[in-house]
C-alpha cells in the first residue's frame, strides 16, 4: 500500500461517524477539500516520527478514566470572565455573561450566517498549511463542534478563563477558537481542564498592529487523556504573542504552534513545562516563520520525565529573505528522574537573511547531585529539595507568565503535582 | 558536643581508605581548628560528619550529643544542629536565596516539631543577619550563588549558619578564594556567631584565618589520621616550618 492511500485509509477511518456541522459552511468546505489531498499521518511520516498519531487516527476514542482527585481549579481567586464547557459542549448556564467591554464573544455552535468569523475561521490554520502539512487542524475546522470566536476591539478590562470539565469516559471533542484583536487590542486567555478523552483543539489568533495577547494554559492531568492542540498565530507590526502551557500527565498530547510574524517589531515567547509520570507522551512542536524586519521569537520548554515517561521538542525558526535583525532564541530541555524516560528533541534554525540573531540549545540531564546534597545539608527534606530543584528547572518556562497571580497559580498547581508523584 | 571515635572511612566508588582512625571530642562553645597538608582527609571528614553520598564508613563512630550523626539522613543532622559551611558553596539556578533560606529553616523548624517562622518575622530577621555580613537586598534576592563573587558565596555560607543558628559548626576552607577583607568580614560572622552552647570546627591550610577565629585547641591531620593536638600555638608552628617536621615526628 502506498502512503498516500495509507493517508486516506487513516483519514476514512477518523471520519466514520463524524457529522460537519453546518455553521461557517464555506470555511468548512474549503478545509474539507484541503483535508481530503493530505489525508491524516502515520507514524512514517517524518513530522510525526517521534509520536505515533494511531490512536488520534481510531475512529472511537479510547477511554479515559477520569481523575479521581479533585483539586482545586487554578485562576480561582482571578477576577475574570469564566467559560465552561463540559464534556466538549459550552454550558452557558455554568458560565459567566459573554459580556465584556471591548470584547465580543459567540459561540461557533451557533454561530449565524454572516457572522464576521466566517472569512477568519480557518484562515490561519490554512495559511500554517505550508510548509509543513498539519492535517489534524484541517480536519478540526472542518468538524469542530464548538468553540469561541472572540473579537477584541480595545483592552479587555479582565482575562477570559475557559474551564474544560470532563464527565464522560469518551468524550470525543473537536474545540475551535478564533480570537481577532484588532490593532491595540488587549487579551488575556486562561485555558484549563482535561475536555475530553481525545480532544483536537485548535485556536487561532489573529493580532493587529501594536495589538497584546496573553494565552495560559493548564493541560488537565487525567492520565489517560489524548490530546493534538493547535496554536496558530498572525502578528503584525509592534504586535505581543505570549503562550505558556502546563502539562502534568496525559497519555498523548502533541501541541502545536505557528506563529508568523507579518509586521515588523514584533514579539512572540511560547513556553512550556511539562510533567509525566510513567504512561506519559508528551510532543511540542513548534514552527516560527520570521517573515519580516526586527522580530523576536523565543521558545522556553521544559520538561520533567520519570517512569518510562516520553518528551518530544520539534522546534524550528525559519527566517525569510529580508527579515533582518531578527532575534529568534530557542531551548528545550529535559529533566530524567530516572534511567527508563526519554526526550527526543530535534531543533532547526532554517535562515535566509544574513542579519540575525538567532540560537538554539537542547539538553536532558538528571537532578544535580551537589546541588541535591547542599539542599539536604541545609535541613531540606530529600523530597521536598527534589521538588524544589525541579521547580527551579521549570522556573524560566513560568519566568515568560508576565502576570504573577496567575505565574504563582501554575507554581502551586505544579507543587500540588510534584506531592502526588514523589515517589 | 562533638563525639568522633577511631573513623575509618573509604570511597564508596574505588577500595581506598581516606580516614584511618579519627579520634576526636568538641566541648560545649569550644573551637577547634584542623590542619593538614593536601590529602590528608580534612574535607572528606567534614563530608562523612554531614552526610554527603560517595563514602563508606568502614569503623568507628560519630556522635551529636550523644546522637549517632552516621545513621542519620543529611538533613535530620542538620535539624540536629549540624552545619557545614561549604568550601565550595554550591549555586542553584531557579532557586531564590530568600526562598532557600525560608525552605530550609521551616524545614529544621519542622523536623524539630516547632513552628513555621511567619512571612514578617523572617523577613526581620533575614535582613538584621544580612546586614551585618554586608549582604544586600539584591544578594537576597538571586538565585543561591548565581553570579556571586567567592567572598559573596562565603559571606551567605555564613548568613545561612546564623540564620539557622546551629550548635556544632563545620567550616571547609571557609578562608579559600578570599581576600584579607572578605576573610576579616567572614571571621567576624564566625565570632558574633560564638556562644558557650556552640561549637565549631575550622578546617584550614593556613593559619591567618586562625588569627581571626582564635581557636581553643589545634589538630594536625595527615594520612587520615590526627597526628598531633595542642594549644593555638601549633597553628603557629605550622605556619612558619610546614608540615614537614610534625609528619616526620610521628614516622
Amino acid at each position: 500500500m502506498g502512503a498516500v492511500s495509507v493517508k486516506a485509509e487513516a483519514l476514512m477511518q477518523r471520519l466514520a461517524g463524524l457529522a460537519r456541522p453546518s455553521e461557517l459552511a464555506a470555511p468548512r468546505e474549503a478545509a474539507m477539500a484541503r483535508l481530503a489531498g493530505m489525508g491524516l499521518p502515520s507514524k512514517r511520516d517524518e513530522y510525526w516520527q517521534y509520536t505515533d498519531p494511531a490512536a488520534l487516527n481510531a475512529t472511537v476514542a479510547l477511554p479515559a478514566a477520569l481523575a479521581v482527585d479533585d483539586d482545586a481549579a487554578l485562576f480561582g481567586a482571578l477576577d475574570a470572565v469564566r467559560l465552561v464547557f463540559v464534556d466538549g459542549v459550552f454550558d452557558a448556564a455554568a458560565s459567566d455573561d459573554l459580556a465584556l467591554a471591548g470584547v465580543t464573544i459567540s459561540r461557533l455552535a451557533n454561530a449565524p450566517d454572516g457572522h464576521w468569523a466566517e472569512t477568519a475561521y480557518g484562515a490561519l490554520e490554512a495559511l500554517g498549511q505550508t510548509p509543513i502539512a498539519r492535517p489534524w487542524a484541517t480536519l478540526n475546522t472542518a468538524y469542530a463542534t464548538d468553540g469561541l470566536l472572540i473579537h477584541v476591539t480595545g483592552k479587555a478590562q479582565k482575562p477570559l478563563s475557559i474551564t474544560y470539565l470532563r464527565r464522560d469516559q469518551l468524550t470525543d471533542a473537536i474545540l475551535h477558537h478564533v480570537i481577532k484583536l484588532d490593532a491595540g487590542a488587549e487579551l488575556t486567555l486562561l485555558e484549563q481542564g482535561p475536555a475530553a478523552a481525545r480532544l483536537n483543539h485548535v485556536i487561532e489568533v489573529d493580532l493587529g498592529t501594536s495589538a497584546r495577547f496573553h494565552h495560559i494554559r493548564a493541560q488537565g492531568r487525567d492520565m489517560g487523556r489524548r490530546a493534538v492542540t493547535h496554536i496558530f498565530a498572525h502578528l503584525a507590526g509592534e504586535a505581543l504573542f505570549k503562550s505558556f502551557t502546563l502539562t502534568a500527565d496525559g497519555a498523548l498530547t502533541r501541541n502545536e504552534a505557528v506563529i508568523t510574524f507579518a509586521g515588523p517589531n514584533a514579539k512572540a515567547h511560547i513556553a512550556g513545562a511539562a510533567m509525566g509520570d510513567g504512561a506519559f507522551h508528551h510532543d511540542d512542536t513548534v514552527f516560527i516563520t520570521h517573515a519580516a524586519e526586527r522580530c523576536e521569537s523565543r521558545q522556553v520548554f521544559k520538561k520533567v520525565l520519570k517512569h518510562g515517561a516520553v518528551g518530544v521538542f520539534q522546534g524550528k525558526i525559519l527566517v525569510k529573505k529580508g527579515a533582518q535583525k531578527t532575534d529568534g532564541y530557542q531551548i528545550s530541555q529535559a529533566l530524567l528522574l530516572d534511567d527508563g524516560s526519554q526526550f527526543l528533541a530535534k531543533p532547526e534554525l532554517e535562515i535566509y537573511a544574513d542579519d540575525v540573531k538567532c540560537s538554539h540549545g537542547s539538553t536532558s540531564g538528571a537532578i544535580d547531585d551537589t546541588a541535591l546534597f547542599y539542599l539536604r545539608s541545609r535541613g531540606v527534606p530529600l523530597r521536598a529539595a527534589q521538588s524544589l530543584l525541579i521547580l527551579a528547572f521549570l522556573a524560566d518556562t513560568i519566568a515568560e507568565i508576565e502576570d504573577e497571580a496567575i505565574a504563582e497559580d501554575i507554581r502551586a498547581g505544579l507543587e500540588t503535582w510534584l506531592a502526588r508523584h514523589e515517589s | 558536643m562533638l563525639e568522633i571515635k577511631n573513623l575509618h572511612v573509604k570511597l564508596e566508588e574505588e577500595d581506598k581508605q581516606i580516614l584511618k582512625g579519627v579520634t576526636l571530642s568538641i566541648g560545649a562553645g569550644e573551637v577547634h581548628a584542623i590542619m593538614g597538608p593536601n590529602g590528608s582527609g580534612k574535607s572528606t571528614l567534614s563530608y562523612v560528619l554531614s552526610g554527603r553520598d560517595g563514602y563508606t564508613v568502614t569503623d568507628g563512630s560519630a556522635t551529636l550529643d550523644g546522637a549517632d550523626l552516621l545513621e542519620m539522613d543529611p538533613e535530620l543532622r542538620a535539624a540536629q544542629g549540624l552545619f557545614l559551611a561549604f568550601q565550595y558553596p554550591v549555586e542553584i539556578p531557579g532557586v531564590g536565596n530568600m526562598t532557600f533560606l525560608r525552605t530550609a529553616l521551616n524545614a529544621q523548624r519542622k523536623t524539630r516539631g516547632e513552628p513555621e517562622i511567619s512571612a514578617g518575622d523572617f523577613l526581620k530577621l533575614v535582613r538584621e543577619k544580612a546586614k551585618n555580613l554586608k549582604i544586600d537586598a539584591e544578594m537576597l534576592k538571586r538565585p543561591v550563588n548565581v553570579g556571586f563573587s567567592g567572598g559573596e558565596k562565603k559571606r551567605n555560607e555564613i548568613l545561612q549558619m546564623a540564620m539557622l543558628e546551629p550548635k556544632m559548626c563545620i567550616l571547609d576552607e571557609t578562608d579559600s578564594g578570599l581576600d584579607v577583607d572578605a576573610m576579616k568580614l567572614v571571621s567576624e560572622g564566625v565570632n558574633a556567631l560564638r556562644s558557650a552552647g556552640r561549637s565549631f570546627l575550622v578546617i584550614t591550610h593556613y593559619q591567618r584565618l586562625l588569627d581571626h577565629i582564635k581557636p581553643d585547641v589545634v589538630h594536625i591531620m595527615a594520612a587520615g589520621r590526627i597526628i598531633k593536638t595542642g594549644g593555638p600555638e601549633l597553628a603557629l608552628e605550622v605556619e612558619n616550618n610546614g608540615y614537614a617536621d610534625l609528619l616526620a615526628e610521628v614516622k
